[in-house]
């Protein structure tokens, strides 16, 4: 049997204290350990960006990422995002551009774009789409999803 | 899942917060090591690696951070990520190659958390962010337990042995990468290739650096990635170049020379036949960056 491993983090801004096997992801660990199914498991490799969080203020690959190392940090997922206010401004023009497809992929490409915004406040269209490069799905239609992005980043299209 | 916790079995997690601390715990030499995991945790689903009964986590490892230059040596902390490299203002100026090479790393996510030092132990014959550090003549310190922490220094070139195969013992940590500050007027350009500009495993990579004077290029080097087992030097190339100024004929020349010594495969990314031909053509480019 696996050793098991006793963490406490900050989880959507609410203390979290729980025990994970020491080789569960943190994918894992959201979605079957916590029951919070907002980040999507798809690839398992980091090749679809479908898991992105946002860690210590970095995205991250939640499937690539040990819940063990969550000791002591801040995460934030997709169901982090909305507060009492209701949708963040990212998750309101995502839904106001019609940036949905299947909607699969989107609660990672949400937090990828909320990283790039917030970490780059002179962010280019080219540096957005580059940006949000490992979260290219499997269908098209992502102009809507540049729109989206662009228009919370302030870039003019 | 049941399965691979049963296979697994780790029996210790450790996350230590120095490089002491580290060193000591591998010292048995019955540990895993993980930096930023993006490799490992791939390998261990695939089957393609197991957990030894410790798993050290060594991301929070403060003495294994940081850039700096002492003594026109710059010393790379293994810890430090790939978007570390892409925004840190002193490799921009003694080192871009690491910088143009961090740009086309992977993607956004695996860039924060994918670290150097991790991209060499994981020792792919494709692995981006060995060819500038190859043409930098990086050498990697090796960090073991001997009653207090201990290094030793392996030149970059003579690291690997095969893929995911290293000089490392089991006892090691890889701690650190330095390099001499590149002689003024060094130049240094990486290229590499594959069917989609992010997340690629290049086909093939290719690095090309010099001291381009008036009279000629000095200190060539030539650095091949993912057309051997090792990502490596190109040493015949680089002693063909030497003290020879640039024209037609002689970047013609290197392109032969260098797709001469390349030992590539064919696999599911390409075959051994387009790999040497995309060295020519790398080559030619390297050493021609106007008509690139």
């Amino acid at each position: 049997m696996t050793l098991k491993v006793d963490i406490a983090f900050t989880l959507n801004g609410r203390p979290v204290a729980t025990t994970v096997p020491a080789d569960m992801s943190v994918l894992t660990m959201l979605r079957d350990h916590l029951r919070m199914t907002g980040t999507k498991y798809a690839c398992g490799e980091g090749e679809c960006g479908a898991c992105t969080i946002i860690v210590d203020g970095q995205s991250v690959n939640s499937c690539l990422m040990y819940a063990a190392d969550c000791e002591g940090r801040s995460l934030t997922t997709i169901e982090g995002l909305r507060n009492a206010d209701g949708l963040d401004p990212m998750q309101d023009a995502f839904v106001r551009h019609g940036a949905i497809q299947c909607g699969f992929c989107m609660p990672g490409m949400i937090m990828q774009a909320k990283y790039l915004t917030d970490t780059d406040k002179n962010l280019t269209y080219e540096g957005m789409k580059r940006g949000l490069e490992g979260n290219v799905c499997r269908c098209t239609g992502y102009k809507k999803v540049f729109d989206a992005v662009a228009e919370i980043a302030g870039i003019e299209s | 899942m049941a399965q691979t916790i049963a296979e697994t079995g780790i029996s210790e997690y450790a996350a230590p917060t120095t490089l002491a601390e580290a060193a000591e715990l591998m010292a048995d030499g019955n540990a895993t090591v993980v930096a930023g995991g993006t490799d490992l945790m791939v390998q261990i689903e695939a089957g393609r690696r197991h957990y030894k009964d410790r798993l050290v986590n060594i991301r929070r490892v403060a003495d294994m951070r940081g850039i700096e230059i002492v003594d026109d040596t710059v010393r790379i902390g293994a810890l430090t990520t790939v978007t570390e490299v892409l925004n840190d203002p002193l490799l921009a100026e003694v080192a871009p190659v690491l910088r143009e090479t961090a740009n086309r790393f992977a993607s956004s996510q695996l860039r924060n958390m994918a670290t150097l030092g991790g991209n060499i132990c994981n020792a792919s014959p494709a692995g981006d962010t060995i060819i500038p550090m190859l043409l930098l003549d990086a050498e990697v310190a090796l960090t073991s337990w001997q009653g207090a922490p201990r290094s030793r220094y392996v030149p970059l070139a003579d690291f690997f042995t095969g893929p995911s195969k290293t000089v490392i013992e089991d006892t090691e940590i890889l701690s650190e990468i330095r390099f001499a500050k590149p002689k003024p007027g060094f130049e240094a350009r990486f290229r590499k290739s594959g069917p989609r500009p992010a997340l690629e495993i290049s086909t093939v990579s290719a690095g090309f650096g010099a001291v381009v004077g008036a009279d000629g290029l000095s200190g060539v080097r030539v650095a091949l990635g993912a057309v051997a087992p090792v990502p490596y030097r190109a040493r015949k190339t680089e002693a063909f170049l030497e003290g020879k100024a640039l024209s037609a004929e002689v970047v013609e020349e290197a392109a032969g020379i260098a797709a001469g010594e390349v030992t590539p495969i064919d696999d599911v990314r390409s075959t051994a036949w387009y790999r040497t031909h995309l060295v020519r053509i790398f080559v030619r480019r390297l050493l021609n960056p106007e008509t690139a």
